[in-house]
């Protein structure tokens, strides 16, 4: 993985002592409050409904041995013993003191961590494939592009005020795990026919209260003048994103006010306008920067794997857990593990210091000292050779980390909710703990299949809900909290937003509904259909009268 | 009627203006406020900066109980989280 040169040392540790010092005036009142917040954000801090609120940001969701542990050493000594992976692959510590921050950051900075681009109208935390480099249907490894759109959006002084908070998502492969499709700006790696390397490039897509799908702005952007071109994107955002009105502000509202073709012609005007010597690469930086994310030294390994085939036939849990929670490696003999965050009637995305130091220990005895953080909240250990899966899968399940659902309906994506966020209007974890539970039996989740099923606690959609095959959005009516349901959205490559079926349900009608509405899907579905294909050929209104029907 | 409550600036816990201008971590500790108090006090809070962060009123009844809208919000804001990790270390 990528390591820290002199650079990004010295930038990480002066922007503590600049905010430390700006906490001390801030404490001692040479700052107000109003002068403050905006400093606060630009390094992390939020103030949540109960208490302060530390967002780091992990990097394209990469992680090494010694980033964890110190993650789990600052959950146990900061804050409540636990951090809550978000679906943006960052982590959140929900109880930080204020004055502890600075000592938060500086054991962050002893690993390479920061919490810089995780808040404020800046580009946010640049985010990828959780299977990046390892995915056989991978044009090429995008986390290189990934790290280098961070070394140049860091502190990129044009762009540290844009109208409204910009993220941008990298993928590698034609299949879309990264949500890509749903960010301000989305990239996927790609060959023209003579095989040069460049991007396919979508703006325009996002969630919240107006959700789009991203459109492609252009089939091919050499990889050469890549940031040349975000440039001009962003600098047409820039000049004509609204500042007026912060419902409004995001790069989605200008892509669909202007029309894609109105906003391509901008960014090919600005492009072309633009001295692009200064914006290329460097000769040699994209192989400089590619070095970093190397393979690891994989051994040369028979198929198949004697100590897998006897655990699969003598271990029926192992068996389930390999078939929703291994994915396929390119390297023969190999897997990628899902860790699930998302234990029966867990709350998802949260882990524990001690998980986080057992997960730190795994990745350094089983996957070459690595992991990675998804964007459906769990973790990934990314290189593990079969021959270890099955003691990979014991040391999991003691801990409560291999729950054989990912990918699975009780791999639910939520966002903290009122329990914890002050822009929330109602609780998510409640409900996605009372449908974690009510869904619970691994046989009727293995019948149902992939099904990707999301919980937001207000509209700006933390939770992904507007991408969810089933999404659950909690509104507040008059102090009472209810759940709209929403069907056939998708995240990958096939991405669309869902529809509202009807009217909200209470809480506690919420999971019943969800379990209606899979049952209708098994009686209805064709051999092999998957839950999204059987909504989009028939519809909504089958699965809505199963949601509305009374038990 | 109304309390006024705040973040605690160094660590951020949620307290209430009580009784003798004496901020507390006790909900059921909140002083009640006709309006006319309660806008004296928030800009006295306001002006605190070195102690609070982010100051506002919440509309109560007569029995210090949170009116519609807001009664959600406020509730698990004073009570604490519902559900999550927090609940176990508390």
């Amino acid at each position: 993985m990528y390591r820290y040169d002199e650079f990004d040392a010295r930038l990480v540790r002066e922007r503590i002592v600049q905010f430390r010092d700006q906490i001390e005036r801030r404490l001692d009142g040479r700052l107000a409050e109003d002068q403050f917040k905006p400093l606060r954000l630009m390094n992390g801090v939020y103030l949540q409904l109960h208490s302060y609120m530390l967002r780091v940001a992990i990097p394209y969701g990469e992680l090494n041995a010694r980033q964890l542990r110190a993650l789990a050493h600052i959950a146990r000594t900061f804050d409540r013993g636990y951090g809550h992976f978000t679906t943006r692959s960052n982590i959140q510590f929900h109880w930080p003191a204020l004055i502890d921050v600075p000592r938060i950051l500086e054991a962050l900075a002893e690993v390479e961590m920061h919490a810089i681009q995780t808040s404020g109208n800046c580009i946010r935390n640049v985010t990828t494939d959780p299977y990046a480099g390892l995915a056989a249907d991978e044009v090429e490894d995008p986390r290189p592009w990934a790290e280098l759109i961070r070394q140049w959006s860091t502190f990129h002084p044009e762009f540290s005020f844009l109208p409204r908070k910009f993220k941008i998502a990298v993928i590698g492969a034609p299949k879309d795990r990264a949500a890509m499709r749903t960010h301000d700006v989305g990239l996927e790696v790609v060959r023209d026919l003579n095989g040069a390397l460049g991007f396919r490039l979508f703006a325009g897509g996002g969630q919240g209260r107006t959700p789009y799908i991203g459109q492609e702005v252009s089939p091919f952007v050499p990889a050469a003048s890549l940031f040349a071109y975000l440039t001009a994107l962003l600098r047409v955002y820039n000049r004509h994103g609204r500042r007026d009105n912060i419902h409004k502000a995001r790069i989605k509202i200008l892509v669909q006010s202007l029309g894609i073709d109105r906003f391509r012609e901008e960014v090919e005007a600005e492009f072309d306008a633009l001295p692009k010597a200064s914006l290329e690469l460097p000769q040699g930086e994209a192989a400089r920067i590619a070095a970093y994310f190397a393979p690891p030294p994989f051994e040369t390994l028979s198929r198949p794997s004697d100590a897998f085939d006897r655990a699969l036939f003598a271990d029926p849990d192992f068996a389930r857990w390999t078939r929703s929670n291994l994915k396929p490696h390119k390297q023969p003999g190999y897997a990628a593990v899902v860790v699930s965050l998302k234990p029966v009637g867990g709350v998802p995305g949260d882990a524990t210091a001690d998980q986080m130091d057992l997960v730190a220990d795994l990745a350094e005895r089983f996957s070459f000292a690595q992991a990675r953080v998804a964007y459906d909240q769990n973790l990934i250990l990314p290189h593990v050779k079969l021959d270890d899966a099955p003691a990979l899968f014991r040391a999991l399940a003691d801990a409560g980390l291999a729950t054989a659902n990912s990918g699975l309906a009780g791999d639910i994506i939520s966002c903290p909710g009122l329990d914890y966020c002050s822009l929330a209007n109602a609780r998510s974890i409640p409900v996605a703990q009372a449908l974690s539970q009510r869904l619970s039996d691994p046989q009727f989740q293995s019948n149902v299949g992939p099904v990707r099923i999301n919980i937001s606690g207000c509209i700006n959609a933390c939770g992904h809900h507007h991408v969810a095959h089933i999404g659950v959005l909690g509104v507040d009516k008059q102090g009472e909290e209810f759940y709209q349901i929403t069907l056939g959205g998708s995240p990958d490559e096939t991405a669309s937003i869902g529809t509202i079926v009807g009217k909200g349900l209470a809480g506690d009608a919420v999971a019943p509904a969800i379990e209606r509405a899979l049952h209708r899907y098994l009686d209805l579905r064709n051999e092999g259909e998957l839950f999204i294909d059987t909504v989009r050929r028939l519809g909504t209104e089958p699965f809505k009268e199963a949601i509305y029907a009374v038990a | 009627m109304k309390v006024l409550t705040a973040n605690r600036l160094t660590d951020g816990a949620v307290v209430w203006l009580g009784d003798h201008d004496v901020w507390t971590l006790d909900f059921d500790s909140a002083a009640l406020l006709d309006a006319a108090t309660a806008e004296g006090a928030l800009a006295v809070a306001e002006d605190d900066a070195g102690l609070l962060v982010a100051p506002y009123l919440v509309e109560v009844d007569a029995q210090a109980s949170v009116e519609k809208r807001e009664r959600l919000r406020e509730t698990i804001r004073a009570g604490g989280p519902t559900a999550g990790h927090s609940l176990r270390s508390d």
